[in-house]
């Protein structure tokens, strides 16, 4: 009977720990949709396909030229930031005044159109970055290196955002056009300036999640599937907009994800959480943290 | 300082402001008095560019505001504090103010600035830390021009700064106005309270219906008649 209770508190230790690793991967691919949700009071719907853009780039640069993935990381974050800005400027600025349905079909749109792209140029294979990590090994435990390196490269991430939007001007400026858009000429801000900035921030942010999801995932054209709609569930449970809300919704996804996984397959603790997102719907309708107006 | 010459400016097919000239000289105080939906509020966003003229000119010190994209009109001196403060209310005090020095031009005179506004305003040093949304109308309209100033202006244009104020707190935004005058700065004055303004500014125009009716220095305006009864209840 101890023997047994000593190898299931183990069990669950290790599924607490790898919930929380990949609670830090889904608050990253969370906080780049809430901030463009946020300020531009857009949603992108192809978000997980710019993080499958993001995900052969880092494929192509490091399997087909043969770059250190040290280099290739930077070169496709920077890649998928300008794939978000392109985005903005050329779906999203010609739709700010549409009716919101109008930009969901649009970015819709994207989402196959980004598909279909990848089907036609990269082929259905599977591919790998044919990169194994260790694995580290704690008593019974085992975590793997590329979820460890994942979720600190994804806090650093959050880390970087946190400081630029307290610290610097173009931050400053970046959370008070989500308050008030339309005084912000007379701050001598430049809107449209800061919508592209936001763009290529949440970009970023989709290409850093690519570069470390490409460590434990295999890129096909679909791949986007895996993570864009329990990103959505994420940010609409953390209330949509609300950075603080999406981070701690995506730790409890995360857990929900990883303990019902323990007790039976991984799909089961994915069924686990929707189920948890549809009450949590009828129970707290705006999110976790909905603002009390 | 400021000129507009034959301004009109409108939402859409609805026109507010007909024929509109108006002239601010350096250093003086200019209230713009007239009831409510006369278009007051309109004039001032069309000066500071949140809509902009269907016809006439707009010059500030002989350079085209009219010519100036939206964002930069700041840049040419004129700060706005638009109706009802509409500060940031989910960011600190400190960020409301670091908003109004975006420019590049005020960045870099930012902590003297700082300092400037909290001399002014002693209350919003204390504040500094607290989400602007949970102040006080008072504190709220202190931290609004403050942002104004911010950018160091040459021009600050005030829209209705004593709405929805207790009257207590009304009598210290004009004293307020009285203390950034003495400081050089010129003024122009949008006010439903038409005796408090007239007080504290040196000419001041009466707009009704989006055309201006008659103007003169506060002595003068006063006396007219139309102005007592309609507006001062004598």
């Amino acid at each position: 009977m101890q023997a047994f209770l000593d190898t299931f508190d183990i069990f669950l230790l290790e599924a607490v720990v790898n919930g929380i690793l990949l609670g830090g991967v889904l608050a990253l691919l969370a906080l780049g949709l809430n901030l463009i949700f946020g300020v531009i009071d857009v949603t992108w719907i192809c978000y997980a396909e710019l993080v499958m853009i993001g995900m052969y780039g880092m494929y192509y640069m490091v399997q087909v030229f043969g770059l250190p993935y040290w280099a290739a990381a930077p070169i496709a974050i920077l890649l998928v930031a300008a794939l978000g800005a392109l985005l903005h400027y050329l779906v999203i600025e010609p739709l700010l005044t549409a009716p919101p349905i109008n930009q969901l079909l649009a970015t819709g749109g994207v989402l196959f159109i980004l598909q279909s792209f990848a089907t036609v140029a990269f082929g259905i294979d599977f591919r790998n970055l044919g990169i194994r990590l260790p694995v580290l090994a704690i008593g019974d435990m085992h975590f793997s290196y590329s979820r460890l390196l994942a979720f600190v490269a994804a806090l650093l991430g959050m880390l970087a955002i946190y400081f630029f939007m307290k610290r610097t001007y173009t931050g400053t400026a970046i959370r008070a056009v989500a308050q008030d858009r339309q005084i912000m000429s007379l701050m001598g801000v430049d809107t449209k300036r800061i919508y592209l900035i936001t763009s290529a921030l949440g970009g970023a942010l989709a290409g850093l999640a690519a570069c470390l999801l490409v460590l434990q995932y295999d890129v096909h054209p679909f791949v986007g599937l895996s993570f864009g709609p329990i990103t959505f569930l994420i940010c609409v449970l953390g209330g949509l907009g609300n950075f603080v809300g999406g981070f701690i919704a995506a730790f409890v996804f995360a857990q929900i994800i990883s303990l019902g996984g323990l007790y039976s397959d991984l799909e089961w603790g994915y069924v686990l959480a929707f189920a948890f997102f549809i009450v949590m719907m009828f129970i707290r309708p705006a999110g976790l943290l909905a603002r009390r107006s | 300082m400021l000129e507009l010459r034959s301004v009109d400016a409108g939402y859409g097919t609805f026109q507010a402001l007909f024929g509109i000239n108006l002239d601010v000289r350096a250093g003086e105080a200019v209230g713009v008095i007239g009831p409510n939906g006369a278009g007051k509020t309109t004039l001032m966003r069309v000066i500071s560019g949140l809509i902009r003229p269907t016809k006439g000119t707009i010059s500030m010190e002989g350079r085209d505001v009219v010519a100036t994209a939206a964002h930069r009109i700041v840049d040419l001196g004129i700060a706005h504090v638009p109706e009802n403060r509409r500060l940031f209310p989910r960011l600190t005090v400190d960020d409301n103010l670091k908003m109004g020095a975006y420019m590049p031009g005020a960045r870099a005179k930012y902590s003297e600035r700082l300092e400037f506004v909290f001399d002014l305003f002693p209350r919003m040093k204390e504040r500094r830390s607290q989400m602007a949304g949970t102040l006080s109308g008072g504190e709220q309209q202190m931290c609004a021009i403050g942002r104004a100033l911010m950018s160091d202006p040459k021009l600050l244009l005030l829209d209705e700064p004593s709405a929805g104020l207790a009257p207590v707190v009304v009598q210290q935004v004009f004293e307020l106005v009285k203390r950034i005058r003495s400081g050089g700065l010129t003024v122009l004055i949008v006010e439903q309270n038409v005796q408090q303004v007239l007080k504290v500014v040196d000419r001041a125009y009466l707009l009704e219906a989006g055309t201006i009716r008659a103007s003169g220095t506060s002595e003068e305006m006063l006396s007219t008649d139309t102005i007592k009864q309609a507006y001062l209840g004598v």
